[in-house]
């Protein structure tokens, strides 16, 4: 070894010294950096969906705290309930016509929105205007809209002459489920759009700029180019949709409070009335339980998509 | 020549032009302009009604707020205009007479509190997803990925009973321990992208310059993530301020709630609604945050690359 080889031998060494200081020990670092969420999540989510499991095979009520075992007795209780049945198909088509709409929309909006156009920038703020209020209150702007006397949607149609009396959006069962679906509709399309916008604004230019050079017009585009490359994102924005659909309850409790005669009632809005103001702990966590399934095939679902799609 | 002329049709349009033709080159000069108009009439209808359809509900509660009750409560006046002059009295009200204010501090330092625990806990934890030679970094990325999801309708019945069991039920403090749970999880996965898309060279360099991992985590990658944590203290305040379920179900009381339970349980008493009052409130929240948001919306959008779990 000559002398010079040492002392460039030395100078690489010298940076890696340090390694054996705390800081600087890779993965004892990463553990330390993991152990606060870790421990948030295992305590107050892990911990908790256990909970849940074990409230619905108890008897505990907000007055009977004792986590007593009693078998399937609950489960047995709720799937006897006609409104249980209710809620079940409720929560299906409430979150499949909504997702539906949320589907078509976003796209709509999302190429709309990734060109230029002079006004722009209040068309997107407007567009967004429904996700970024809290639910609650934007539910309460459209309890305002759709009241039943004063809503200004009667007004326009008795001023157009189609109707004579008002429509009475939320006390008919029809016209209520109707109204919730296009509220959760309104509120939803804007993250969905913002989510295609994503994948579209990932399509590479030259793919576009090739396709108009070959002198493809909109129509062909939007058919062989942009909805294979966007239909995985597309996916994906429905299946967020969904879950933040089934799971929500907040656009129900404010409008209908799951009437009129539970016929808009959903498994989260029951399991709110039943868990928390019927104090039935046990039964509530029961019916909650049942959107676990859905969420998890939702979630399994975006990660394959995920995992699959160029655009993302 | 011949050669020459072939490109040039390639790149104006599909088939052959005999540029020659004055009448041929007029033509489909007509014809695309006349394409071109239309599309812009169908973008800026469709953007109108875009616009009109998203905003309508807000555009009426801000005229209502401003309406005088005679004005309101005839079923037969025009709702879109002020058949009475405007009055700010339903404002006065909502800001003076009621709990607004205090359902709004209460937001705001739970906002505050819980998106400080969100970056305390979730920057080292996103660093190490992104960065640290970890065998698990790949299903600890899609398990937080999971729980993102885990919705609050499915925990909100057993964390009431935890909330009691320490003393918090009807209580603010709750959602300061509570929120990160829902926080926490998405922040993390927006930070990993943001982290990703910092080059290692500049870390790596910063190493070989003396620092140690974690002086060179504090000191050079959390000021150059700063764009992207700027976005994710807006999400976590955004997702805090939004929450509902669980503010419902832990707190009864008035002085304690936040904005988004206060305003739809304390500002309708039975059969009587303040509308004015109540609409009111609904802008006085919706527009800041709108604001705040759209200003940030290119971060969302980048951030949105799924980057922590596409492995």
């Amino acid at each position: 070894m000559t002398p010079a080889q040492t002392v460039a031998g030395e100078r690489i060494l010298e940076p890696a010294r340090p390694k054996r200081r705390l800081a600087d020990r890779e993965g004892l670092l990463a553990k330390l950096f993991l152990i606060p969420t870790f421990v948030y999540i295992v305590g107050l989510v892990a911990f908790p969906f256990v909970l849940a499991i074990l409230f619905s095979f108890s008897g505990v009520t907000t007055g009977n705290p004792s986590l007593e075992f009693v078998g399937l007795r609950q489960w047995r209780t709720i799937l006897g309930s006609s409104v249980f049945w209710t809620s079940f198909w409720n929560t299906l088509t409430f979150t499949l016509i909504s997702m539906t709409f949320v589907v078509l929309i976003s796209h709509v909006l999302a190429t709309i929105l990734v060109k230029d156009f002079r006004g722009k920038w209040i068309v997107r703020f407007c567009v967004l205007l429904p996700w970024t209020t809290p639910a609650s209150l934007a539910a309460v702007s459209w309890l305002w809209m759709l009241h039943s006397i004063f809503s200004p949607i009667d007004w326009v149609l008795r001023w157009v002459g189609l109707i004579e009396e008002n429509m009475y959006w939320l006390g008919r069962p029809f016209l209520a489920m109707g109204s919730i679906i296009a509220v959760n509709t309104w509120r939803i399309v804007p993250v969905a759009t913002v989510i295609v916008m994503a994948g579209l604004m990932a399509i590479p230019d030259d793919i576009n700029d090739a396709v108009e050079i070959d002198g493809a017009g909109p129509w062909r585009k939007l058919r062989e180019i942009t909805l294979p490359l966007t239909l995985p994102i597309s996916a994906v924005a429905a299946l967020f949709g969904a879950i933040l659909t089934f799971a929500d309850m907040t656009i129900i409790f404010v409008l209908t409070r799951g009437g009129p005669t539970q016929s808009t009632q959903t498994l989260s809005s029951w399991a709110y009335f039943k868990g928390i103001e019927g104090g039935d702990l046990a039964q509530g966590a029961a019916v909650a339980l049942f959107l676990f399934p859905l969420l998890l095939a939702a979630a399994i679902a975006i990660l394959r998509l995920v995992r699959r799609s160029e655009v993302m | 020549m011949a050669a020459g002329e072939g490109d040039r049709d390639k790149k104006f349009g599909g088939d052959r032009i005999d540029i020659t033709n004055q009448d041929e080159v007029a033509r489909r000069r007509r014809r695309s302009r006349r394409r071109s108009i239309r599309g812009r009439t169908i973008l800026y209808l469709v953007a109108l009604i875009a616009l009109l359809v998203s905003a309508g509900p807000f555009i009426w509660s801000t005229i209502t707020s401003f309406k005088e009750s005679p004005d309101l409560y005839t079923k037969a006046n025009n709702p879109f205009i002020f058949n009475l002059p405007p009055t700010l009295e339903h404002w006065r009200f909502l800001l003076a007479d009621t709990e607004f204010l205090t359902f709004a501090w209460n937001t705001l330092w739970v906002g505050f509190l819980v998106v400080s625990i969100t970056l305390i806990v979730g920057l080292p934890a996103a660093y190490a997803l992104a960065r640290l030679d970890m065998k698990w970094s790949g299903p600890l990325g899609i398990a937080i990925f999971f729980v993102y999801l885990i919705p609050a309708t499915l925990l909100f019945i057993p964390l009431t009973r935890v909330v009691g069991t320490l003393g918090l039920l009807n209580n603010t403090w709750s959602l300061v321990l509570i929120y990160p749970t829902i926080t926490i999880p998405v922040s993390v996965w927006l930070l990993v992208g943001f982290l990703k898309g910092i080059p290692k060279d500049i870390e790596e360099q910063a190493m070989v310059d003396g620092y140690s991992r974690l002086g060179a985590f504090l000191r050079v990658v959390v000021p150059l993530a700063f764009p992207g944590i700027v976005a994710v203290i807006v999400f976590a305040f955004t997702l805090s301020a939004h929450e509902f379920i669980y503010a419902l179900a832990f707190i009864s009381s008035t002085a304690e709630k936040s904005i988004s339970i206060g305003v739809p349980t304390e500002l309708i008493r039975g059969d009587v609604f303040f509308w004015q009052s109540l609409q009111a409130a609904v802008v006085f929240v919706a527009l800041p945050i709108a604001i705040i948001f759209n200003l940030l919306l290119g971060r969302f959008i980048s951030g949105f690359t799924m980057g922590a779990v596409k492995g």
